[in-house]
């Protein structure tokens, strides 16, 4: 088990740093650079000379005019030798001033999801297995279905629009206008958990109906074998003999399927947050992504990356844990 | 079950497909040929069968292919021009469609609308749309328009619908900021956003094929290498990386290449599914004594592939196709919805579902969000489709 998850650990080493790469050149594409649509903005102004000189400057003060090699090395190391991300040019202050709140509310809210996603799917897959084709059953296959087809942004401006005609209120935003900019009390704390609810279920709609499928089709499948069959034969009641096996064999599945949830929850609250206005990663990344922000936007495509992997190999390190056959493959 | 390369199924005596016929008597044409009847019915017949038992994909279908039928004659199905804009009616609510008419003459049938009277309220800044019962606008079917060429070649005069006078206007479900119908917007928007799902997913098809093809068929290195690409694509989170690449085609490039960036964005992730679906198929099959027999016969690892291969997983990857189109399609509707996607003057539901972004605008004009209902119909119905044709695709199962 421990040669496994050592194997796994290091594995994950190339994997990030190649995403480090991927990540530097993609925001490298966009001709030109932040500089460039600086001084574009203070030439309609009208300062272009001052612009200029100003924009040589910085350039040479943030090794702009380097080859990308040379940027990609100084960001890189900057982060493995002393956790300097470099500096956001939109916002005049080091990257790692402004990602770590926002990093933490969007692993906060890909976590909150995930259990309400668990505690929405299991129980509604399990009955729809158990009573397969009642009006319950067809009442969460629609419902599931109607979840999956409707992207969660839209879903997003569903609810806003709602809370917004019907209520009379925002729901963006993840806690109360007077605690943005506070200091974190067990006061917004209870607030955020108030408001988090619309996100996560904003969210979370997708991965629950998907849920709800794969633990109905995977019960029923367990439900039709012969040791089913036998264990009602024995006489046990039946509420232990769907969930003492049947319920934990597909269960399994959840544990595998985890990471998948969880690297789309995170791709996903990218854009429900631009829509609710959350103060995690999402609309800075766009911002970021939008003003050509290289190093903000390449450290939150990197960190989030690494959330994935790392969520990755939690869900491997389980799997391996459950199932023996896998660890000595 | 797997199928032989001749690929036709014949049905026994006693009416047990000789597919399910042990390996070994089933694939051997020999043996098999003293004990089939005179009735033969090719994968595809009974792949179809299968399918139209299930009434939902049947739906699915239904829609899926009227979806594309509005896509190419969205110029025909239209009643008004999508890039008009009209000054007088930014954020029209929908109008009424009355069907008869009173007058002195007494009431007859008339389908028509009543055009608006817009006034200004200084107040709250905003305009107030009233029903103008004296100015009355005539609806027909076939009514003449300016002419066009329906599917670009056909020369056309008339539309389906519309406005009987071409020069009113009518708004069966709004106006957006500009005063533009969105009916007509949302019928041009099907073209866009059906196709890119259908490109995307081509292209994702043949990348899925090659390198998933490649890994399954030669093992090894190969498959390691492949292996690893795709599990370091599927690593990074979706969104942000299509936001990062789209944020990098450049602002001032033509509308179409812009189209085409998208597609490409969207199929590098794509593929990777897809890829993974063609390798486990090409595994399981590369042991299969039909292979074998093809291979001892001499034939080059083209012809294996393409004749005696792909044949036997087509059905399997056009259902995982499918399935991968409604991806496509919500990616391209949020990557335009943020605005890095396709742009005006190009017309999508994502381009459309911008203007919603907004909720004040929103409020004032909630069918502002209809496009995106168009959105979940076509995301459902393929889904539908795709499900259907996955169970079907195994007939012998």
């Amino acid at each position: 088990m421990l040669t496994y998850i050592v194997r796994r650990v290091l594995y994950m080493i190339p994997t990030v740093f190649l995403i480090s790469v991927v990540a530097f050149i993609v925001i490298n594409l966009p001709p030109g650079d932040y500089l460039t649509s600086m001084v574009a903005m203070q030439m309609e102004e009208g300062d272009a000379a001052a612009a200029q000189a100003q924009a040589e400057r910085l350039r040479v003060r943030y090794g702009l005019g380097e080859p990308v090699i040379v940027q990609y090395w100084r960001w890189i190391s900057g982060i493995v030798l002393r956790g300097d991300f470099g500096h956001s040019f939109e916002w005049r202050r080091p990257v790692s001033s402004l990602i770590w709140t926002r990093l933490a509310l969007t692993f906060v809210l890909s976590l909150t999801t995930t259990m309400f996603i668990w505690i929405v799917a299991i129980p509604i897959g399990i009955y729809s297995a158990v009573k397969q084709y009642s009006i319950g059953d067809y009442v969460a296959t629609t419902v599931g279905f109607i979840g999956l087809a409707i992207p969660n942004f839209l879903l997003a401006l569903i609810f806003m629009y709602i809370g917004f005609s019907v209520f009379g209120q925002n729901v963006g935003g993840l806690y109360s206008p007077q605690y943005i900019g506070e200091p974190w009390t067990i006061d917004k704390i209870l607030n955020m958990l108030t408001h988090l609810w619309i996100p996560v279920v904003v969210l979370g709609t997708a991965g629950t109906a998907g849920l709800i499928r794969t633990m109905r089709a995977n019960l029923l499948d367990e439900l039709r074998k012969p040791y089913v069959v036998t264990a009602r034969s024995k006489g046990l009641t039946e509420r232990r003999v769907i969930m003492k096996y049947p319920v934990r064999i597909a269960m399994n599945f959840f544990v595998s399927a985890q990471s998948n949830i969880l690297v789309s929850l995170i791709s996903g609250a990218t854009i429900v947050s631009v829509v609710l206005n959350l103060p995690t990663t999402g609309p800075l990344l766009l911002g970021a992504l939008m003003a050509q922000d290289m190093y903000l936007a390449a450290t939150f495509i990197l960190l989030l990356s690494t959330l994935n992997v790392i969520s990755t190999l939690i869900s491997d390190i389980v799997l391996a844990w459950l199932d023996p056959r896998i660890r000595y493959s | 079950m797997h199928l032989p390369f001749w690929s036709r199924i014949r049905k026994t005596r006693q009416g047990k497909l000789a597919g399910d016929e042990p390996i070994g008597v089933g694939d051997n044409p020999l043996l098999r040929e003293e004990t089939t009847g005179a009735s033969e019915e090719t994968q595809w017949r009974l792949i179809w069968r299968r399918f139209r038992r299930h009434h939902l994909a049947m739906g699915g279908l239904v829609v899926v292919l009227m979806l594309y039928g509005v896509a190419a004659c969205a110029e025909f199905l239209a009643p008004m021009n999508p890039r008009a804009f009209d000054s007088k009616y930014p954020y029209a609510p929908p109008q009424r469609v009355r069907m008869f008419h009173e007058s002195e003459e007494g009431v007859s049938f008339r389908p028509h609308v009543l055009d608006y009277r817009v006034e200004l309220d200084s107040v709250q800044m905003t305009r107030v749309f009233h029903d103008d019962p004296d100015q009355v606008v005539d609806l027909g079917f076939f009514v003449e328009t300016e002419p066009y060429r329906l599917m670009g070649f056909i020369p056309m005069r008339r539309q389906f619908f519309g406005p009987v006078n071409p020069d009113h206007s009518f708004f069966l479900l709004g106006a957006d900021r500009l005063g533009r119908d969105l009916l007509s917007r949302m019928i041009y928007g099907t073209r866009i956003s059906m196709t890119v799902g259908l490109i995307g997913v081509t292209l994702s098809l043949v990348l899925g094929i090659t390198l998933g093809g490649m890994s399954g068929y030669f093992g090894g290195w190969i498959d390691n290498l492949i292996q690893r690409l795709i599990e370091f694509l599927q690593s990074i989170p979706s969104i942000p990386l299509w936001l990062g690449l789209s944020a990098a085609i450049p602002p001032r490039v033509d509308p179409l290449m812009v189209y085409f960036y998208i597609t490409i964005i969207l199929s590098i992730l794509g593929w990777t599914g897809l890829g993974r679906v063609v390798r486990g198929k090409f595994m399981s099959l590369k042991t299969e004594d039909f292979v074998l027999a093809a291979r001892l016969d001499g034939c080059s690892s083209g012809r294996i592939i393409r004749r005696h291969m792909v044949p036997s997983f087509m059905s399997h990857i056009i259902a995982t196709t499918t399935l991968a189109i409604p991806h496509m399609i919500i990616g391209e509707t949020s990557l335009s919805f943020l605005g890095l996607g396709l742009r005006p003057p190009v017309i999508s539901w994502g381009v459309l579902l911008q203007e919603a972004q907004n909720i004040r605008t929103v409020a004032t004009a909630p069918w502002l969000l209809l496009p995106g209902a168009m959105v979940a119909v076509a995301v459902l119905a393929l889904n539908f489709l795709g499900d259907g044709l996955r169970d079907a695709s195994d007939p012998y199962a």
